[in-house]
C-alpha cells in the first residue's frame, strides 16, 4: 500500500511539470487567491479586534454590574452599595485582573465660554489603570491622583469646545437625589486624547469619592467593571458573577453591554467561511478545467497503464492526488506570500484619511492585520475539502476508461 | 459572416467543456459584482438619504467657525428673512432657519444636558424628517408657544410624559442667564440614537426670545430636490447671502464627515475584493486561450506557410476570447439582473443585522440597488480583463515560426 502511495505521489508530481506553462499558470492563479484569501482576512480580523478591545476599552471591562434599572435610567437615583461580602470575595477570584467601581452620572460642564453635556465618570484611578482608556491617554496635565482628588480630566475636543485650559476652573452641574440641581467648581488638571474622537467629547473624570460628596450619596456607586483574563473567558466570568451577587443587581457580560461589537464578532466569523467558499469558487473553474485538460491530454497513458494492469482506484487516487498536490502548493507559497506582506504591514496601515468613516465603524484609523493560525487552518481545509470534490468528476471520468478504447484513442 | 468569426466560434466549440469553465468563471464573477455593487449602492443611499434627512439637511447656512466652536453669539443676524430670501431665489420650499443652544433640561424627577433646537414650525417639515416622525402627541404649530417636542429616549430618561412640563436652564446669546419652562406637545422616534437621546425642538420665535437672540439663529437648512444638485444649490445660495456677515454654506460632508469617509472606507476593502475576483478570472482566460494556441501550433504553422498572416491567427485568437467574454457577460447580465432584482423588490436581511443598520444609519432590510451601473460596471471590467488576458497567447504567435511549428508534436 505504501509502495503505491509512494509511486501515485511521485507520478502526480512528475505530471504536474510535464506541462510546466499550464502548472504555472494554475499555481500562479492559487496563489493569488490565497493570498487575497489569507491576506484580507488577517486584516479583517485587526480591524475587528482593535475594534473589539477598544470597545471593551470603553465599556470598559467585560463585565459590568450595575443597579437592574440603571441601563434605562442612568442616574443617582440608580446606585447600589460599594461591593462587600461575598460579591467581594467573587471579584478577589483568580479569573479577575482588575474590577473598579465608578459613579456613573449625565452631567453638564461650563466655562465660562461654553457648555455642553457629558457623561460623567467618578473614578478610583488606580484601580481604573488597567481597565480603561484614560491613564494612558492623558496627554496634557496629569492623571487624578487618587478618588479623593478634586480635580477633573477632560477630553481634547470638549477642552476646545467650550475653550477652557489645564488649571483653568469649570462648573459641573447634575443632578443630585431628590432631582436637586447640584453643581461645584471644578479644576480641570488632565486632558486625554483618543483614537475615537467623539469619546473625547462625551466623557469626563472626576475622583469617586469627590463625585460621592457632591451629589451626597455616602459609598454608593452606579457601576462596577470587571476585566477578566481575556475576553474569551468573559462567558464564564459573567456566569461565575452573575451566581455570586443577589437579585438586586445585572450582571452582564460585554457583548449585552455592547450588542453591536458582539454581533460584529459573531458576524467575522460567518464573513471569513463565507470569503474563502468565494474565493476558491473564482479559483475552481480554472482549476477543473486545467484538471479536465490534464485526463483528455492522456487519455492513451491512462489506457496503457490500465492495459499493464494499474486498478481504476489507483487512477482515481492518481488524478486526486495531482490536484490535491497542486492545491497543497498554491496553498502553501500563497501562505507565506500572505504572512510575509502582513509582516511588512505589521506597523498598521494608515487610514486616517477616511478616519471619520471608520469612526462610525467603531475602528481606528491605523489599522494592523492579524493573522490567526485558526482562520489558516480553516482556509487550508475548506479549500483541500472543496479541491477534493471538484476533482472528482474528472478522476472518476479518467478512472472508467475502457483500456482497449483508450489505447486506440486518436 | 466573415470566415474568421466562423472560424473563431467552431474553435471555441472543439472544447466544450473548456469553453464552458471559462465562461462559468465569467458568469460566477458577474453574477456576484453586479449582487455586491447593487448591494452597495442601495446601502449606500440609504446611508446618506436617511442620515442626512434625519437632522443636518444637504446644506446650511452659518457664520464661519459656528460649526467647529458652536457658541451661542456666532449668529446668523435676521435669520427668517435670510431664509425666506433664500427661499424664493432658489425657488425650494425645503429651507427652514433654526437656533441651537446647549441648556440642562429638568422634569420633575429628572435632568440632562439637551441640545434645544429653535425651529420654525411652518418650513421645518419640508427641511427635515424630525417633524414626520413624531410618534406620540403632535409636532409644533405656534411660532412663539412655550412648547417642545423631544426624542423619545430623551424623554424615557426625563421620565416625562406628554403635557408635563421641562425647565429649561442655559445661558443666553449675551452671557445672561436663560431660563423657561416650556410644555411637552409631542415625542419624536427619528431611529437614529443620538437625536432621541439628546435632541429638543421649540418654536424658533420662542427661543429667540429665550436665548436673547435679537431675531437672530444659527443656521439655514436647505435641502437639494436631490443629492446630485447640491453643489448647483450650494453656489446659488452663497450668491443670495448678504454680504459683510461672514456667513458660509456647508456642504453635507462638511456637516457630517464621517459619512462620506465610512463610504470611502468600506469602497476600499470592496475594491480589494472585486479586483481579485477579476484577476482570478484573467488567469482562468489565459490559461484556455494559452492551451488552447499551444495546442494548435501545428495546425497554425500550416495556414502560416500557406500564406496566413500571423495577424491574422492573432485577431482569430483575439475573436475567440472576445467570443467567450460576450458569453459570460450576457449570461452574467442576465443571471445577475434576475438575481439581484428580486432581491431588490424583496430585499434581504441576516441575522444581526438589526445592530448593524442602527450603527450606520440603515434599515434592517437591504435591498439592493440595479441600475445600468450596477448592472454593467462590473461585467465590462471583467470583459475587458479578459480580452487583456489573452493578449499574451496573441502575442506568441508573432514568434511563431512555420517550419519548426509543423514539426512540433
Amino acid at each position: 500500500m505504501t509502495a503505491t502511495a509512494g509511486i501515485v505521489f511521485r507520478l502526480a508530481w512528475r505530471n504536474l511539470w510535464r506541462n510546466y506553462r499550464r502548472t504555472a499558470i494554475v499555481l500562479a492563479a492559487i496563489v493569488a487567491g490565497i493570498w487575497a484569501m489569507i491576506f484580507m482576512i488577517a486584516f479583517t480580523r485587526g480591524m475587528i479586534e482593535s475594534m473589539v478591545s477598544d470597545g471593551i476599552r470603553s465599556i470598559p471591562g467585560h463585565v459590568q454590574i450595575h443597579h437592574p434599572d440603571f441601563r434605562n435610567d442612568p442616574t443617582v437615583d440608580n446606585l447600589m452599595p460599594s461591593p462587600g461580602g461575598e460579591l467581594a470575595a467573587a471579584l478577589g477570584g483568580e479569573d479577575v485582573v482588575a474590577w473598579s467601581s465608578r459613579v456613573r452620572v449625565p452631567a453638564v460642564i461650563s466655562s465660562e465660554r461654553g457648555s455642553r453635556g457629558v457623561t460623567l465618570l467618578g473614578i478610583d484611578p488606580v484601580a481604573e489603570v488597567p481597565i480603561s482608556f484614560v491613564a494612558d491617554d492623558i496627554v496634557e496635565g496629569r492623571h487624578l491622583e487618587n478618588e479623593r482628588d478634586r480635580g477633573l480630566i477632560l477630553g481634547r475636543r470638549l477642552l476646545e469646545r467650550i475653550e477652557t485650559d489645564v488649571g483653568k476652573r469649570v462648573v459641573v452641574m447634575t443632578q443630585g437625589t431628590d432631582n436637586e440641581v447640584v453643581d461645584r467648581g471644578f479644576r480641570v488638571v488632565g486632558v486625554f486624547e483618543s483614537e475615537i474622537a467623539s469619546t473625547e467629547e462625551a466623557f469626563a473624570f472626576a475622583g469617586r469619592a469627590a463625585l460621592q460628596d457632591l451629589l451626597a450619596i455616602g459609598d454608593q456607586v452606579s457601576e462596577i467593571a470587571v476585566l477578566g483574563k481575556n475576553r474569551r473567558e468573559a462567558e464564564q466570568l459573567h456566569r461565575r458573577l452573575a451566581e455570586t451577587a443577589n437579585a438586586e443587581v445585572e450582571v452582564l457580560p460585554w457583548y449585552e453591554l455592547n450588542s453591536y461589537l458582539g454581533t460584529t464578532m459573531r458576524t467575522m466569523d460567518g464573513f471569513v467561511i463565507v470569503w474563502i467558499v468565494v474565493i476558491f469558487l473564482a479559483l475552481s473553474f480554472g482549476f477543473v478545467n486545467t484538471l479536465v485538460m490534464a485526463v483528455f491530454e492522456r487519455v492513451r497513458e491512462i489506457g496503457l497503464m490500465m492495459a499493464l494492469g494499474m486498478k481504476p482506484r489507483t487512477i482515481l487516487a492518481q488524478i486526486i492526488a495531482e490536484s490535491l498536490l497542486l492545491l497543497a502548493i498554491g496553498l502553501a507559497v500563497g501562505n507565506i506570500l500572505a504572512w510575509a506582506t502582513i509582516h511588512l504591514l505589521s506597523d498598521g496601515i494608515d487610514f486616517s484619511f477616511v478616519g471619520e468613516g471608520l469612526e462610525i465603524m467603531g475602528a481606528a484609523s491605523v489599522l494592523k492585520p492579524s493573522l490567526g493560525i485558526k482562520d489558516v487552518l480553516l482556509s487550508t481545509a475548506i479549500v483541500l475539502g472543496l479541491g477534493f470534490v471538484a476533482s472528482l468528476s474528472p478522476a472518476i471520468r479518467a478512472s472508467r476508461y475502457h483500456p482497449v478504447a483508450a489505447i486506440t484513442k486518436e | 459572416m466573415s470566415i474568421t468569426l466562423r472560424l473563431a466560434w467552431r474553435n471555441l466549440w472543439r472544447q466544450p467543456r473548456r469553453t464552458w469553465l471559462t465562461a462559468g468563471a465569467m458568469v460566477f464573477s458577474n453574477v456576484l459584482l453586479i449582487f455586491l455593487i447593487a448591494l452597495q449602492l442601495g446601502t449606500y443611499q440609504a446611508m446618506i438619504d436617511n442620515t442626512l434627512s434625519a437632522f443636518s439637511g444637504h446644506l446650511q447656512v452659518q457664520q464661519a467657525g459656528y460649526k467647529e466652536k458652536q457658541r451661542i453669539r456666532q449668529v446668523v443676524p435676521r435669520i427668517r428673512d435670510v431664509a425666506e430670501d433664500l427661499r424664493s431665489g432658489l425657488g425650494l420650499n425645503s429651507i427652514a432657519a433654526r437656533g441651537e443652544a446647549f441648556t440642562l433640561a429638568s422634569s420633575e424627577s429628572r435632568t440632562y444636558g439637551v441640545l434645544i433646537i429653535g425651529v420654525e414650525p411652518e418650513f421645518e417639515p419640508r427641511a427635515s424628517r424630525i417633524p414626520s416622525l413624531v410618534s406620540e402627541g403632535r409636532f409644533l404649530d405656534n411660532p412663539d408657544a412655550p412648547e417642545i417636542v423631544v426624542g423619545d429616549i430623551l424623554a424615557l430618561n426625563l421620565k416625562a410624559q406628554i403635557g408635563d412640563e421641562l425647565t429649561i436652564l442655559g445661558s443666553a446669546r449675551d452671557g445672561s442667564f436663560a431660563a423657561a419652562v416650556v410644555n411637552i406637545v409631542g415625542i419624536f422616534d427619528s431611529g437614529v440614537d443620538e437625536l432621541d437621546r439628546s435632541l429638543a425642538q421649540m418654536p424658533l420665535e420662542f427661543f429667540q426670545e429665550t436665548f436673547a437672540m435679537e431675531g437672530a439663529g444659527h443656521a439655514v437648512v436647505i435641502n437639494a430636490p436631490s443629492l446630485f444638485e447640491v453643489e448647483a444649490v450650494a453656489e446659488k445660495a452663497k450668491s443670495l447671502l448678504p454680504g459683510g456677515q461672514n456667513l458660509v454654506v456647508h456642504d453635507w460632508n462638511d456637516l457630517q464627515p464621517g459619512l462620506r469617509q465610512a463610504i470611502q472606507a468600506d469602497l476600499i476593502g470592496s475594491w480589494f475584493m472585486y479586483g481579485i475576483l477579476v484577476i482570478l478570472v484573467m488567469f482562468s482566460v489565459l490559461n484556455t486561450q494559452l492551451m488552447s494556441v499551444l495546442e494548435r501550433t501545428r495546425e497554425f504553422g500550416i495556414v502560416m506557410s500557406l500564406g496566413l498572416s500571423s495577424g491574422r491567427l492573432g485577431r482569430l485568437v483575439l475573436l475567440e476570447t472576445v467570443l467567450i467574454g460576450l458569453i459570460g457577460l450576457t449570461l452574467g447580465v442576465a443571471l445577475g439582473g434576475i438575481a439581484t432584482s428580486w432581491f431588490e423588490a424583496h430585499g434581504f436581511t441576516y441575522p444581526g443585522m438589526e445592530e448593524m443598520a442602527s450603527q450606520f444609519n440603515i434599515p434592517d432590510r437591504f435591498y439592493p440597488d440595479l441600475n445600468a451601473i450596477s448592472l454593467f460596471a462590473g461585467p465590462t471590467v471583467v470583459f475587458v480583463g479578459s480580452v487583456l488576458a489573452a493578449m499574451y497567447p496573441m502575442a506568441r504567435l508573432h514568434w511563431l515560426q512555420p517550419v519548426q511549428a509543423m514539426r512540433s508534436a
